[in-house]
């Protein structure tokens, strides 16, 4: 049997986020009820949440999510970590038995920084250097993957319905200022932990609900960029085209989602001179990322949390706001089953990004 | 000897109970086949003297006419055909090199009908051109390395000079002088109101044609002709072509008898002599020399203009590809040995090149190795003919591709691989004056555009059932093809799964 990223498994899907924009750290239970009401739009062969905020005794370091196919993958792994970070802390990640949760693999979580030396021989900045150590444990170390990889966060995900794999993880007990999940319904049975979703890279993790037709033209671009594409996985190469974006090519989120979920040309010739200069700048420019076919994604960040639909919107997605806490899910259900009484719900319209961040600038992990 | 030396390939079939004797066929035929015994009221034909235009059928008016291909045949044998031995028969009588005209028709592997169309099901919607924007707009040139903002953080337009396409597709080379001013007047205002670019080819641009600059592609040969300041300035872009998918290694050669007045002003040479253009650019016998050419004419036209570098595909066509790409030209141009000319030598053209389907596989993917597919645009041609060859060498990874013969099919040609001859009965490789007035540009221009708009609704309709409403997501998405058929060495070279993968 082929396993994800030896093979291209379409998903249909359900996803949710909760921000706190005043960054306030909240327990998993809210996230949890939210993405398990959605139950039908999976079928426990894919669960998983991104944290943000949950480690701010360790926010100064990457913190690294492993996943381990037997003790042999984690020396060799813990190896090859040892010799390019400094490990504040090393500690396996608690979990409990579930039912309906089998197949784990060995999960161990790692605090670390790059060791100075290395990092200024290797002549990239931090983030690549961190970004390229990721690539190799994911495309040369057989039994091993990163499961996640940036400040401050962390994902948690594996094989069953997103509720067994919180109960698994004991996400309650984490508190943090943002929370996604995502339930996969794949149309095939994948059986591996690597490939369920979120998927990140650094600090961004991208939960993902359609499946993009422009797949491959978007991989073989990122590819010639460096990104490695393992997982085959919608999710890994929108992440990987974000990444790219605007870590390396300057841009800001606003205009990254203006280039993957670009306007029509008609709508981009009825701006004003001054807009439609730049629209047509960045999709002539970035053709490559544009992204077509259903998808809504959100997108979590260091200090944010972004929400988008396909040019299109062949994919539900809902946003309500209570008070400093914004919600996004694939159903209005999904976000009443948590918040009854919202102060707004809307439906951003395709292409048209709903970027939320905490509110004076950087206060991760504060308060 | 034999009293002629083979019997013709072709026979002309006249329905007796059908001719009227009008003597049509005897006034459209430039080659003089068609004949009228008048003191019997009947017509005779020289079949020995037919191409198989199809233009006596096509205006008989009773259709008393057909071609069939002869059934007199030579003794069985698989290792000797008939067109070995009749081609041996020619070269033993005259003593010279064999020409012929159009694209290789050897019976090579069609990479084309072995690449499968992919579309969506269940996981993911199709989309309906009849209700959703559909787009097939695309820009060619390079792209810049960086972004750059201005002081209030806005982003500058720094993109090098571009080409804007409202349909992944244009028409290629093809001069004026092997093709007629009829045809070029065509293949303009197609062009034009289409919101595409038609290529002028090696011979210069008609004075009459400058108005239709904003969407015409000059190019630039190895005989220079017709190559001055203002032409240069006068297109939208330059090519310069280094090789010819018909003809790879070899230049070009304008018979004396298409040099008529207009074409020899055009051209910048002598009425009635042989044009020649050399077998290399005498400037460029190396990648750097390449370079210095590609500025030079950038300096001409003061950075206004895309570059373009054409080469004929060969062996090693990616490994030159990614020379050009590092040469600051900002398209390449591919053409694959099924591409037509006006004239070749017969053994250069079925026996010299590759297909364009692979050597537009190989390049991409070694671009992309490189890291540098975005620094150039890359236009193929050489076999397009259909939309769907249109899809499936964009998914392949082509930018856009160039049609020569498909264009010359909408107005009128048949096919009939006799341009060197200079008699072209439909009006279009030819300078005779009777002959040129055949093509009725006001009906040519309009039938380019109907097949234009005829290619890129099926192009839509293929991209919606894909789920992709934007040819930026089709192109290089190889996922989008599956081989049937094929090797497993064919499916590597091309990037594609075999289908039921
Ligand atoms: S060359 Fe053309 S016009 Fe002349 S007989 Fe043959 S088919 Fe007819
Ligand atoms: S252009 Fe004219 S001469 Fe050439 S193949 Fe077509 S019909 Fe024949």
């Amino acid at each position: 049997m082929l396993k994800e990223g030896q093979i291209r498994i379409p998903s249909g899907c359900a996803i949710s986020g909760i921000f706190s924009r005043a960054g306030q750290r909240f327990g998993g239970r809210d996230i949890i009820k939210s993405i398990s009401i959605m139950h039908e739009r999976s079928n426990g062969l894919g669960g998983g949440f991104a944290a943000y905020g949950i480690y701010p005794e360790y926010k100064e370091y990457y913190a690294f999510h492993l996943f381990y196919d037997n003790d042999a993958a984690k020396e060799h792994c813990e190896a090859f970590l040892n010799r390019h970070f400094v490990i504040a802390q090393t500690s396996e990640i608690p979990t409990t038995r579930t039912e309906g949760v089998i197949g784990a693999p060995l999960i161990w979580r790692y605090f670390v920084l790059p060791i100075t030396t290395r990092l200024s021989h290797s002549l990239l900045d931090e983030k690549e250097y961190v970004a390229k150590c990721v690539f190799r444990i994911n495309t040369e170390f057989d039994g091993c993957f990163v499961v996640s990889s940036g400040k401050n966060m962390g994902v948690f995900k594996g094989v069953g319905f997103p509720e067994d794999i919180a109960h698994f993880y004991m996400l309650e007990d984490y508190r943090g200022y943002c929370f996604t999940a995502h339930g996969r319904y794949p149309t095939n049975t994948p059986g591996w932990w690597g490939g369920a979703h979120p998927f990140a890279l650094l600090d961004f993790s991208v939960v993902h609900n359609g499946e993009i037709s422009s797949y491959d033209a978007n991989r073989r671009a990122v590819e010639m960029y460096g990104y490695k594409c393992t997982l085959q996985t919608d999710t890994e190469v929108i992440a990987y085209v974000l990444d790219y974006l605007t870590r390396q090519k300057g841009l800001t989120l606003r205009e990254a989602a203006w280039v993957i979920a670009a306007p029509f040309w008609q709508t981009i010739e009825s701006m004003p001179e001054e807009d439609r200069v730049v629209y047509e700048y960045l999709r002539n420019m970035f053709s490559s990322q544009l992204i077509t076919g259903p998808f809504s994604i959100l997108v979590g960040f260091e200090g944010g949390l972004m929400a988008l639909n396909d040019r299109l919107k062949l994919r539900g997605m809902v946003v309500g706001e209570k008070d400093d806490r914004v919600y996004v899910a694939s159903e209005e259900a999904a976000i009443r089953i948590i918040e009854p009484e919202l102060d707004s719900v809307y439906w951003p319209k395709g292409g048209e990004p709903v970027i939320v961040r905490l509110e004076g600038g950087n206060q991760i992990g504060g308060v | 000897m034999a009293a002629f030396d083979f019997y013709p390939d072709y026979e002309v079939v006249r329905n007796l109970d059908r001719c009227i004797v009008c003597r049509v066929c005897e006034r459209q035929c430039a080659n003089g086949v068609h004949s009228c015994l008048e003191e019997k009221n009947v017509m005779l034909a020289d079949d020995s003297q037919c191409v198989d235009c199809q233009r006596c059928v096509l205006l008989c008016p009773t259709r008393a006419l057909k071609i069939v291909k002869s059934d007199n045949t030579y003794k069985q044998n698989d290792n000797w055909g008939k067109k070995a031995i009749n081609e041996l028969i020619i070269q033993a009588s005259t003593g010279s090199v064999l020409l012929s005209s159009m694209g290789n028709p050897e019976t090579y592997p069609i990479y084309f009908d072995k690449l499968v169309i992919n579309a969506s099901q269940v996981t993911n919607p199709s989309i309906d051109p009849l209700r959703e924007p559909m787009e097939t707009r695309v820009y060619l040139g390079a792209k810049p390395a960086a972004v750059e903002r201005d002081d209030r953080g806005r982003i500058k337009n720094n993109l090098p000079p571009q080409l804007k396409l409202s349909m992944p597709m244009m028409f290629s080379a093809m001069s004026y002088g092997s093709i007629s001013y009829n045809a070029h007047e065509s293949l303009a205002r197609a062009a034009a109101e289409l919101g595409i670019y038609y290529n002028t080819g090696e011979g210069g641009l008609h004075e009459d044609f400058y108005r239709y600059g904003a969407n015409t592609i000059v190019q630039v040969a190895s005989g220079r002709f017709g190559v001055h300041k203002d032409y240069l300035n006068a297109g939208s872009a330059i090519e310069i072509k280094m090789g010819q998918g018909a003809k790879p290694g070899i230049g070009g050669h304008l018979p004396g008898r298409k040099i008529v007045a207009d074409v020899s002003r055009t051209r910048m040479t002598p009425e009635g002599a042989d044009a020649i253009s050399p077998a290399p650019h005498h400037d460029i016998y190396s990648i750097e020399d390449l370079s210095q050419l590609v500025y030079s004419l950038k300096e001409a036209t003061e950075y206004k203009k895309p570059v373009i570098v054409k080469i004929a595909a060969v062996h090693n066509v990616a490994a030159i590809a990614s020379g050009i790409a590092r040469s600051g030209a900002d398209i390449i141009s591919i053409d694959g040995f099924r591409g037509g000319t006006g004239a070749a030598p017969t053994r250069i053209r079925d026996n010299v090149g590759i297909p364009i389907e692979l050597a537009l596989a190989s390049v991409d993917s070694r671009l992309r190795n490189e890291g540098i597919r975005d620094r150039v645009s890359v236009v193929v041609s050489g076999g397009i003919r259909s939309s769907a060859d249109v899809v499936k060498a964009i998914a392949l990874g082509a930018d856009c591709v160039y049609l020569g013969t498909a264009a010359l099919l909408a107005l009128g040609c048949h096919l009939c691989r006799a341009c060197q001859a200079g008699k072209c009965n439909w009006g279009i490789a030819t300078q005779e004056l009777e002959l040129v007035k055949r093509l009725n540009p006001d009906i040519g221009y309009k039938r380019l555009i109907n097949l234009m708009r005829a290619w890129k609704h099926e192009i839509e309709e293929m991209m919606g059932g894909m789920g992709i409403n934007s040819i930026e997501s089709l192109k290089g998405n190889r996922l989008m093809l599956r081989g049937v058929g094929l090797n497993e060495k064919e499916l590597e070279v091309l990037g594609v799964k075999h289908a039921g993968q």
